[in-house]
C-alpha cells in the first residue's frame, strides 16, 4: 500500500510540474496581456504596471517566482535595496497563488476560498441527483428488463446525454422558471436556487450512471453466484440489495472519477446561465482576461482535484472489490 | 479477524456516517450562502476590477465608485451641470488658470476622521505619480508641470522632478489650490470624473504600517476601505455582488434613502433581463437585442442619446486604404439607416460625424450621407472601376453577435454597391486589441465613449501619433487647431476650432462613422431621483424609492403609450430622512 | 438432462430429407466470421437497426442539403426577428438579390453567404434547375436574427457531423497508433506512455483550446491563405487532440488483454506467424471496440463542440452548426416572449440523431462482443 501510494505521489509531482510550465508557456504565448485596455497607456505608465507585476522579467524568472518557495523580487533573498530580506517566501510552494491581474483587490487565495465553497456545493447537489436518480433508474431497469419501463428509462437517460446541458437548462427554465414560477431565474443563496442548477448539471451523469448501473447489475445477475442465492431461497430482494447491487455498483464507481471532471467541466456552462459565483466561472474568464495568476490557480486547483479523486476512486474500488489489487496498470 | 457480521456494520455504519456527514455538511454550506435582499439592486454589468478611484478605467468601476466615494463635485442628476460635494465652493482665477477650492468643514471619511485639503493633495500626487500606473494620469495633464512629473521618470521607474513642480498646493485644513497649463473649460466637469475622487490618506498610509508586503491589496478589502460617499462597502463576493450600507458619517447622509445597495456582476444580457423581469435586480444597463421591441413600449425603458459613437477604423497606412476616394466610397454605402433601425432597434442616430450630438454650444461636422453614384464614380477614379483589382477586404472586430450582424451587412452592402469582396474576421477582445493596436487590419470596428461633455474628448484622439488615434493618419492642420482650441478662453471660439477639426476629419476619414449610442437602461418606474443623461452618469446619492402616489404623479405624466408594469420596491416608498421630516412636517 | 436433439434421432436414411436436412443444419452451424455474425446479431436488434437506417437516412440529406429547396441559412433579416413556425407553403425568392431573369453565378454564392465547396455549388446550381427559384417557408419559423430555422438545422448538421467525424477520425488515427504500440511494446515502455498519457489528461483542455485557436487568429494569413488551415480546420484537430487519449487508453486495454487471451496462446501454440496473429486476430477485436467507442465518440464530440459554441469559442459565424443554434437558443430564454420552436426543434433534430447514434453504438457493442457469440 505505502509503495502504491509513494508512485501516485511521484506522479502526481512529475503531473503537476508539467501541467504548470506547459500551461504558463500556453498563456503567456498567446497574444494580449492582461492590462490591455480600449484605451491605450502612455508607455511609461504601462512599464511600470508591468514592473509591479514583474511581467518585465523573463520568462524562466517569473515562472520560478511564481512557483517559489523562494521569493525573487526585491523583497525576498536575492533582492536588493532596503527591502531586501523581508519576505524571503512566496510562490505556490509556499501557499501563495499571487495577486490576480483582473480583480485587483482579491489574491487568488482570497478569489478561489470565496469560490471553491460554492463550486462543491453545487457539484455535490449534482453528483447527489445523478447518483439518486442514476442508481434508481438503473436498478430499476435492469430488475424490469424487456418490459416498457425499460425502455421507457433507457430512452429517457440516452436522452440525457443526447443534448448539450445548457439546452436542457433553457427548457427546465421556461418550464419552472417562467411559465411556473418555482425557482429564482438566476443566483446562489437560498435553497431553492440551488435545486435547478444542480440537477442540470447531474442530469448527464444520471444518464451514464443509470446505464452502468444497468449493465453492471445485469452482468452482475447473471453470475453463477446470484443462481445460487435462488437457489438457497433468499428473497428475491436480499438478493438484488446485497450481491447484485455491489457488483452493479463496480463500474458507477469507476465511473466517479471522470464523471467529477465532467462535473467540473459542465459547471463551466452552468455557472454561467445561473449566474454562480462559482470556480467553474473563473475558469473560462481568466484564460479570456489573461489573468495568469488566477487562471494558473485554477488550473492547478483543477489538477490536484482530479488527481485525487482518480486516487479515490482507485481506493474506494479494492474495497469494493477485493479481487482487485492494487496495482499500478 | 472480525466476524463478517461485524465487518457488514463497520462498512454499513461508515457508509451511514459518511453520507450523513455529506448532508449534514451541504445543509450547513448552504445555510451560510443565504443574504437577505438590498434595499435596492442594480446590475452592474462585469466584476469591477478594483475600487481603487486612481487605477481605474470603466464604466461599472465609475458607478460602484460614484456610490462609495465623492469627489469636488457631484453632477445634476439630470443636467449633469456641476454641483457642490467635497468642496462647498469654488472660484475660478480671471485668466482661467487658478483654481481655488473650499472643502467642506463637515465631509467626513467613512472612519470619522475629517476629509481635508491634505487628502486631495495626497490623492492626486498619487494619481500622478508614474509608479501607481493610474491609466487616467493624463486627464490631470491639465495641469501645470503634470505631465512632466509622470512621463519623466528613472530606470527604477520613480518619478525623476519632485512633486513641487506640479501646480497643486494646500492652504490650511480646508483650501486647494490648482493651477493649469492653459485654460480648461471643462476642468469643474472633470473634478466630478470618478477617477479623480479622493483617497484617505490616513487608510493607506496605516495599510502600509500594518501589512508593509500585502498593503496594496489589504487596504481594498471591504473591512478596511475607508471612503467618504453616500455608502460604504459592507463585503464582496467576486463575481457575484457588492454590498452596501449607508455611510453613516456622509455630510449629507440625512439626504440619502435608500440604505443598503446591491451591485450584481451579471455579463449576460439574457440574464441580467431576466433577473430584472423577475425581480432579482431594479436596475440593469442592457438590454438582450431579441426582445427590444417589446422593451419599447414599457414605461421603463426609455433610451436617450448617449455620448458614444460607434465607427469603423480605417488603416490609412496600407494601400488602397490610404486613398481619400477610396475611403469615402466606403462610408458612403454603409446602410446606416438599416443598421440603427433594424440591428441595433433602440432609437440609435445614424453617425456622419465622430462627435455624437447634444453637446451645449457645439455643431458637429458630417461627411456626405449615402450616395451609391457617387461612390462608384470615385471607387472608378481611383483606378477599381466596379470593384475590379480591389484586394479582398477584411472587416475585424471583436467577438459579440451586434457587431457580427452590422458587418455583415455592411459587408453585404460594399459588394453589391462597389463589387469589393469583403470578409468577417472576429477575434476575441484581447487578442483583437492587440491587432488594433499594431495596425494588422484593414478595417476594425471601433467605438469611443466620451469622459466629459465637450468635443475635446473625441477629437483630441486622432492628433497625430495619438495613443488612441491606431489609425496611421495624421494632419497637421487638424493638430495645430487641437492645439489652439486647447490654449482658447472664450468657450464660443473654441467650440469653433474644434468643429473646423472636425470638418477636416470627415472629409478625410479616416474613420467611418456608424452610429450614435443611446443608453439602454432599464430602470424599476418606482425610483426616484434617476433620470437618464447624455453620460448615463447615476450619483446614487439621489436615489429614492417613490410611493405609490408619487408613482401614480409620474405615470399620469406620460407622454404617448407606455406599457405599465411592476413598478418594483416597497408600495410606501423609501425617503431620506429630511425628506420624511419635511413631509411629516406638513 | 435434455432431450435428444432432432439431429440424433435421425436416422440415416439417404432417400433425401434427412440427409439434406442434415447437410442443412450443418451448414448452418458452421464457425463464422467475427463480423457475419455481429452483423446478424446487429440486425436482431430492432432498435439497433432503426438507428441505422435513421441515421443513413439523415447523413444522405445532410450531405445533400445543398440540392434541398431550403432557405439561405446565414441571410439575415433583422426587420423579421424571431417568427414562430409558419405553414406559408414556399415562395419563388431564392437568392433574391439576383434578379429573376439573370442567371445564377459562383460569384453570387461567394463567402457572403457561405463558403460553398465545388460539389456543392455544382449541387446548388442542379437544385435551381429543378426547383427554380422556390424555397420553402418558414415551416420551423427562424431566429432572432430572421434566419430560417429549417436550413440552419439542416446545413448545421453538416458542420456538427463534419466536425464530429473528423474530430473522432483524428482521435482515432493518433490513439489507435499509440495504444497499440503501447501495448504491444508492453513493459516498461508500456507504463511510461500511459503515464505521459495520465499527464496529458490532467490538464485542463480549455487553455489549450484557448490557445490554439487564438494561435490560429493571430496567424490567420500564414495559416488560411497559404495552407488553407482556417479556424474550422483547427477545431477538427484541437479536438481530435483531446480524444486520442481515451482512445488510446481503451485501446492499449483492449491489445493487452488480447496478447494474453487463450486464443492468441492457442495460436501461437499452433505455430502462426506474428503477423498472421497481428491481422487475423488482433486488428479485427482491436477494431470492433474502436468501431464502438468511435460511434459512441462522435456525439460526445458534438456535444463539447455546442459547450465551446456556448462558451464562443467555436464555430464561427456565418458558419452555422448545431452548437451555435444551440448556443443561440440558449441566448433566447427570457419571460417576455417565449421563442419556444427555437428550442424544441433542435434538442429534436439534435436529440434524435444523438439517440439513435447512442443506441446505435450500444448494439455494436452488444453485437461486436466476442462472449456473446453463440449465446444469442
Amino acid at each position: 500500500m505505502t509503495r502504491f501510494l509513494l508512485r501516485r505521489l511521484l506522479w502526481f509531482v512529475i503531473t503537476m510540474f508539467v501541467v504548470m510550465s506547459v500551461s504558463f508557456v500556453l498563456m503567456r504565448s498567446v497574444p494580449g496581456g492582461p492590462f490591455d485596455q480600449d484605451r491605450n497607456v502612455e508607455p511609461a505608465i504601462e512599464l511600470n504596471l508591468k514592473r509591479k507585476y514583474h511581467l518585465d522579467w523573463p520568462m524562466w524568472k517569473q515562472f520560478l517566482h511564481y512557483v517559489g518557495p523562494l521569493n525573487l523580487d526585491e523583497r525576498g533573498m536575492f533582492g536588493e535595496g532596503d527591502r531586501k530580506g523581508e519576505k524571503t517566501f512566496g510562490g505556490v510552494l509556499s501557499g501563495d497563488f499571487g495577486p490576480s491581474f483582473r480583480y485587483r483587490d482579491f489574491t487568488v487565495n482570497d478569489i478561489i476560498g470565496q469560490s471553491l465553497p460554492i463550486s462543491a456545493l453545487l457539484g455535490v447537489i449534482a453528483m447527489m441527483w445523478a447518483l439518486s436518480l442514476g442508481i434508481s433508474t438503473g436498478i430499476a431497469s435492469a430488475l424490469r428488463r424487456g418490459t416498457g419501463l425499460d425502455l421507457a428509462m433507457r430512452l429517457a437517460a440516452t436522452g440525457g446525454i443526447a443534448l448539450p446541458n445548457f439546452v436542457i437548462a433553457g427548457f427546465l427554465i421556461i418550464c419552472f422558471v417562467f411559465l411556473i414560477p418555482l425557482f429564482p431565474v438566476a443566483g446562489w443563496g437560498s435553497i431553492r436556487t440551488m435545486i435547478l442548477p444542480g440537477f442540470c448539471l447531474g442530469l448527464v451523469f444520471a444518464a451514464y450512471i443509470s446505464r452502468l448501473t444497468r449493465t453492471g447489475m445485469l452482468e452482475a445477475l447473471s453470475q453463477e453466484h446470484i443462481r445460487t442465492a435462488h437457489a438457497k431461497g433468499l428473497s428475491p430482494r436480499t438478493v438484488v440489495m446485497r450481491h447484485a447491487l455491489k457488483g452493479g455498483l463496480l463500474p458507477v464507481v469507476s465511473y466517479l472519477g471522470p464523471a467529477t471532471a465532467g462535473i467540473l467541466t459542465g459547471s463551466l456552462v452552468i455557472e454561467r446561465i445561473f449566474f454562480i459565483p462559482g470556480t467553474g466561472s473563473h475558469f473560462v474568464n481568466s484564460a479570456n482576461n489573461r489573468d495568469y495568476t488566477l487562471a494558473m490557480g485554477v488550473t492547478i486547483l483543477y489538477t490536484v482535484l482530479v488527481y485525487s479523486l482518480n486516487l479515490v476512486v482507485d481506493l474506494i474500488y479494492t474495497l469494493l472489490d477485493p479481487r482487485i489489487a492494487l496495482e499500478d496498470e | 479477524m472480525p466476524t463478517p457480521q461485524g465487518a457488514r456494520f463497520r462498512r454499513q455504519g461508515l457508509a451511514a456516517a459518511l453520507f450523513v456527514g455529506l448532508f449534514g455538511g451541504v445543509l450547513y454550506l448552504a445555510s451560510g450562502a443565504r443574504l437577505k435582499p438590498a434595499d435596492f439592486t442594480f446590475n452592474n454589468g462585469t466584476e469591477v476590477t478594483t475600487l481603487d478611484p486612481a487605477t481605474v478605467t470603466g464604466v461599472p468601476e465609475g458607478r460602484v465608485l460614484r456610490a462609495i466615494f465623492e469627489g469636488l463635485v457631484v453632477k445634476d442628476p439630470l443636467t449633469l451641470a456641476p454641483e457642490p460635494g467635497m468642496a462647498e465652493s469654488w472660484n475660478i482665477s480671471e485668466d482661467g488658470l487658478t483654481y481655488t477650492f473650499q472643502i467642506r468643514k463637515e465631509a467626513r471619511w467613512s472612519d470619522g476622521h475629517p476629509v481635508t485639503a491634505e487628502d486631495f493633495f495626497y490623492s492626486f500626487q498619487r494619481f500622478l505619480d508614474p509608479r501607481t500606473a493610474a491609466y487616467y494620469a493624463y486627464q490631470l495633464w491639465y495641469v501645470r508641470g503634470a505631465k512632466a512629473y509622470t512621463e519623466q521618470v528613472d530606470e527604477k521607474g520613480a518619478p525623476l522632478n519632485d512633486f513641487s513642480s506640479v501646480g497643486i498646493r494646500t492652504e490650511g485644513t480646508h483650501t486647494l489650490v490648482v493651477e493649469l497649463e492653459a485654460p480648461t473649460p471643462f476642468f469643474i466637469d472633470l473634478m466630478g470624473f470618478y477617477p479623480i475622487f479622493p483617497v484617505s490618506r490616513r487608510n493607506i498610509e496605516s495599510a502600509k504600517e500594518q501589512w508593509p508586503d500585502s498593503w496594496e491589496i489589504r487596504w481594498l478589502r471591504p473591512e478596511n476601505i475607508v471612503t467618504n460617499g453616500p455608502y460604504k462597502v459592507l463585503h464582496r463576493r467576486v463575481n457575484d455582488r457588492i454590498r452596501l450600507v449607508k455611510n453613516e458619517f456622509y455630510w449629507d447622509a440625512d439626504n440619502v434613502a435608500l440604505g443598503s445597495i446591491d451591485v450584481l456582476a451579471i455579463e449576460q444580457d439574457a440574464t441580467m433581463l431576466n433577473v430584472y423581469l423577475t425581480g432579482g435586480a431594479d436596475l440593469i444597463d442592457r438590454v438582450n437585442t431579441n426582445v427590444v421591441r417589446e422593451m419599447m413600449v414599457r414605461e421603463d425603458f426609455s433610451p436617450v442619446p448617449y455620448l458614444g459613437t460607434y465607427f469603423y477604423r480605417v488603416n490609412v497606412t496600407k494601400p488602397p486604404y490610404d486613398d481619400p476616394r477610396v475611403r469615402e466610397a466606403l462610408s458612403l454605402t454603409i446602410p446606416r439607416e438599416q443598421i440603427s433601425r433594424d440591428i441595433m432597434k433602440m432609437g440609435q442616430i445614424p453617425a456622419y460625424g465622430l462627435v455624437p450630438p447634444g453637446i451645449p454650444g457645439y455643431k458637429g461636422a458630417e461627411c456626405r450621407k449615402e450616395d451609391s453614384e457617387r461612390a462608384r464614380a470615385l471607387l472608378a477614379e481611383a483606378g477599381f472601376a466596379d470593384g475590379e483589382g480591389f484586394p479582398a477586404l477584411e472587416i475585424h472586430y471583436n467577438t459579440s453577435e451586434a457587431h457580427a450582424q452590422i458587418a455583415q451587412v455592411i459587408a453585404l452592402s460594399w459588394q453589391r454597391e462597389l463589387g469589393i469582396r469583403a470578409k468577417l474576421r472576429n477575434e476575441e477582445w484581447k487578442v483583437y486589441l492587440d491587432t488594433q493596436n499594431t495596425l494588422n487590419f484593414d478595417v476594425s470596428r471601433a467605438a469611443w465613449i466620451g469622459d466629459y461633455v465637450d468635443p475635446n474628448t473625441f477629437s483630441d484622439m486622432f492628433v497625430t501619433g495619438g495613443e488612441n488615434n491606431k489609425t496611421g493618419w495624421g494632419n497637421a492642420e487638424y493638430d495645430q487647431l487641437i492645439a489652439d482650441a486647447a490654449a482658447t478662453v472664450d468657450p464660443a471660439q473654441r467650440m469653433d476650432l474644434l468643429h473646423q477639426a472636425e470638418t477636416i476629419l470627415v472629409r478625410e476619414l479616416p474613420i467611418l462613422p456608424i452610429y450614435f449610442y443611446v443608453t439602454q437602461n432599464v430602470a424599476a418606474p418606482r425610483l426616484g431621483g434617476y433620470f437618464e443623461n447624455i453620460q448615463d452618469e447615476h450619483f446614487p446619492k439621489h436615489w429614492y424609492w417613490m410611493d405609490d402616489e408619487e408613482l401614480a404623479a409620474k405615470r399620469a405624466g406620460y407622454t404617448g403609450d407606455k406599457e405599465l408594469v411592476d413598478p418594483h420596491g416597497p408600495p410606501q416608498g423609501m425617503y431620506s430622512p429630511a425628506e420624511m421630516r419635511r413631509r411629516a412636517g406638513q | 438432462m435434455s432431450s435428444p436433439t432432432k439431429q440424433a434421432k435421425t436416422r440415416w436414411d439417404l432417400g433425401g430429407g434427412d440427409l439434406d436436412r442434415l447437410l442443412e443444419e450443418a451448414k448452418a452451424s458452421r464457425g463464422e466470421s467475427l463480423w457475419n455474425d455481429s452483423w446478424r446479431r446487429l440486425k436482431r436488434n430492432r432498435p439497433a437497426l432503426w438507428s441505422l437506417y435513421f441515421l443513413a437516412a439523415f447523413a444522405l440529406i445532410s450531405v445533400l442539403a445543398p440540392l434541398l429547396p431550403l432557405r439561405s441559412p446565414v441571410v439575415v433579416n433583422t426587420s423579421l426577428g424571431a417568427q414562430s413556425p409558419a405553414f406559408a407553403w414556399g415562395d419563388g425568392q431564392y437568392l433574391e438579390d439576383v434578379p429573376l431573369e439573370e442567371e445564377i453565378t459562383d460569384r453570387h454564392l461567394q463567402d457572403t453567404y457561405w463558403d460553398l465547396s465545388f460539389m456543392d455549388k455544382a449541387l446548388v446550381h442542379l437544385r435551381v434547375g429543378i426547383f427554380g427559384r422556390w424555397q420553402t417557408g418558414h415551416w420551423l419559423g427562424t431566429d432572432h436574427l430572421g434566419r430560417d430555422l429549417l436550413s440552419r438545422l439542416v446545413w448545421g448538421s453538416r458542420t456538427s457531423i463534419l466536425v464530429a467525424l473528423a474530430a473522432a477520425l483524428c482521435s482515432l488515427l493518433i490513439g489507435v497508433i499509440y495504444g497499440a504500440f503501447s501495448g504491444l511494446a508492453g513493459g516498461r515502455i508500456d507504463n511510461l506512455m500511459m503515464r505521459i498519457v495520465d499527464v496529458l489528461y490532467s490538464i485542463p483542455f480549455i487553455f489549450v483550446v484557448i490557445f490554439l485557436i487564438t494561435l490560429i487568429s493571430d496567424n490567420r494569413a500564414l495559416l488560411e491563405d497559404k495552407l488553407g488551415l482556417d479556424r474550422e480546420k483547427v477545431f477538427y484537430l484541437v479536438i481530435g487532440a483531446i480524444y486520442w487519449l481515451t482512445m488510446a487508453r481503451v485501446v492499449r486495454g483492449q491489445v493487452l488483454s488480447l496478447k494474453n487471451s487463450e486464443f492468441i496462446e492457442a495460436s501461437r501454440v499452433m505455430g502462426a506467424s506474428t503477423t498472421r496473429i497481428l491481422f487475423q486476430h488482433i486488428v479485427p477485436n482491436v477494431l470492433s471496440i474502436v468501431v464502438v467507442y468511435l460511434t459512441l465518440t462522435i456525439p460526445s464530440v458534438m456535444l463539447f463542440e455546442a459547450f465551446l459554441s456556448f462558451l464562443g469559442l467555436g464555430i464561427e459565424p456565418p458558419k452555422v452548426s448545431w452548437g451555435t443554434v444551440a448556443a443561440d437558443a440558449a441566448t433566447a430564454i427570457n419571460p417576455l416572449r417565449i421563442f419556444w420552436w427555437m428550442i424544441v426543434f433542435l434538442s429534436l433534430a439534435m436529440g434524435s440523431a444523438l439517440l439513435a447514434l447512442n443506441i446505435l453504438g450500444d448494439g455494436l457493442r452488444d453485437a461486436l462482443d466476442p462472449r456473446m457469440r453463440g449465446k444469442d
